[in-house]
């Protein structure tokens, strides 16, 4: 538990002194719905549409950003550092992680919404929408952690990243769009956002033991 | 060691799999060929129609056992990257190499023959169809699995690396499936199942059931002979693969 809350002290640290970076995703967020913005015919269609691309974006959005997960902690060695301790790995890819949402997932979880009313969605959609969102990103987070792990060897490939963890990402993108149609159907969506919970409860017992084990393999240990 | 168990226990060294999977691999041909010869003709040619899709159904001789195939091929990768990372064996490590890209073409042809049967039956190409959306993104994993291998440099790296996507997608694998399954679904359901009989005479089955096995074996071939290429290839500077390249004794 230390090792976990000092390793997202240690991330958080890192993002607050080097600013820049960590805005990107969201930038690509909000670039990516002006895209659909514009690409929308009709008020209509944009409306009936927004849940849905804004979770198709925010899926694009966090396996995007997770190219650069590890690549500092592997080019300063403090990954090595971290595979050479004699404890479990887990903890610190947990802390890691969470550290890592609250920089991307956390600010889509108010961007989503937004995003989702500039596209002229009805405002009954976006409890719905920040729910899921909330519930559903540190999962996209988790299983993006995955591939960014998989692939922190070689150094560069943001698109094999993404192109690893969308498919997996499938299930999410289902209930967390199914549970803001739903709602704009003027249903409960309640069970799609149990069913987020679950994922999310399966993705953050395993996930971290997967990311682990990729980072070994990454670095050859 | 009894017999039986010295051969399996050969069977996961690559020296020995080399020579002792040969005959297995020609089996696996001859049966593979010669069961989808007879299944194909049987089942484009001879098995009735449908009484409601006519000839079209008959696509189904090469559809289902292809996706099956594709499926089962993916489970098996998950339980070879399973065997190559706890118990280190290098032929599982191997085994993911060669069937990814066989099970990438199983599910392309999947994907190929269902939408050639979906524009008669349901009047298009593509429809966001539970089982159809569900073979699509098994589609990608094998896609992923593939470009990660290229993407490492490293033989051994990639391998390991492989593995573990293996078992992440294999997890994946049903809930994908059943979270897909929300959607209503326009696909007809499965024509076997193993607890009930089949809704299809067996003027039609039996030739799908040929098929399918046809197809499995012929997989099998495909795999045995790419797993002794990879052998030979990541052997290369052993001391035995230079003596058998020497003496010309490599047979294929």
């Amino acid at each position: 538990m230390s090792i976990a809350i000092a390793q997202t002290r240690r991330d958080l640290a890192i993002v607050v002194r080097s600013r820049g970076e960590a805005l990107n995703p969201l930038a690509f967020f909000a670039l990516a719905t002006l895209l659909f913005g514009l690409a929308g015919p009709s008020p209509e269609t944009r409306a009936a549409i927004a849940p849905g691309a804004v979770w198709a974006l925010a899926a694009l959005a966090t396996t995007l950003s997770m190219e650069g997960l590890f690549r500092r902690d592997v080019e300063e060695g403090a990954l090595e550092q971290l595979l050479l301790h004699a404890r479990p790995l887990w903890p610190a890819v947990l802390g890691k992680l969470f550290a890592h949402w609250c920089v991307t997932g956390l600010p889509l979880v108010v961007l989503g919404p937004v995003a989702a009313l500039a596209l002229q969605a009805s405002t009954d959609v976006l409890p719905a929408l920040a729910l899921g969102l909330l519930l559903g990103t540190p999962t996209l987070t988790l299983i993006g952690a995955i591939a960014a792990a998989l692939t922190a060897g070689i150094g560069r490939g943001s698109l094999l990243v993404a192109l690893i963890a969308l498919p997996l990402c499938v299930p999410t993108l289902i209930f967390g769009a199914g549970a803001a149609f739903a709602a704009a159907a003027g249903a409960d969506p309640t069970p799609q956002l149990l069913w987020l919970a679950a994922l999310l409860a399966a993705a953050a017992t395993a996930a971290p033991f997967a990311v682990g084990a990729g980072l070994r393999v990454s670095q050859e240990y | 060691m009894g017999p039986l168990r010295t051969y399996f226990h050969k069977l996961g060294s690559p020296r020995w799999f080399f020579d002792l999977a040969r005959p297995w691999g020609i089996g696996f041909a001859v049966v593979g060929v010669s069961l989808l010869v007879v299944g194909w003709v049987w089942g484009l040619g001879f098995a009735p129609e449908d009484y409601q899709q006519g000839n079209s159904f008959r696509i189904i001789y090469v559809h289902v056992p292809s996706a099956h195939l594709a499926q089962a091929l993916y489970v098996a990768m998950g339980v070879a990257g399973v065997t190559a990372l706890v118990w280190r064996v290098k032929l599982a490590d191997m085994f993911i190499a060669v069937v990814a890209p066989v099970g990438l073409a199983m599910a392309g042809m999947a994907l190929a023959t269902g939408a050639i049967w979906g524009r008669p039956t349901w009047g298009a190409w593509w429809v966001w169809d539970a089982r159809t959306t569900s073979m699509l993104v098994l589609f990608f994993l094998f896609v992923g699995l593939v470009a990660l291998r290229q993407a490492i440099p490293s033989e051994r790296q990639a391998g390991r690396a492989a593995a573990v996507l293996a078992i992440v997608g294999t997890v994946n694998v049903p809930i994908i499936k059943y979270s897909v399954e929300w959607w209503l679904t326009l696909h007809q359901p499965a024509s076997f199942s193993l607890s009930s009989a089949p809704a299809m005479p067996p003027s039609m089955w039996v030739p799908l059931v040929v098929n399918v096995i046809g197809l499995y074996s012929f997989a099998g071939a495909l795999i045995v002979a790419g797993l002794r290429n990879e052998i030979l290839h990541r052997e290369r500077d052993a001391q035995w693969v230079r003596e058998r390249l020497a003496a010309g004794a490599v047979r294929p």
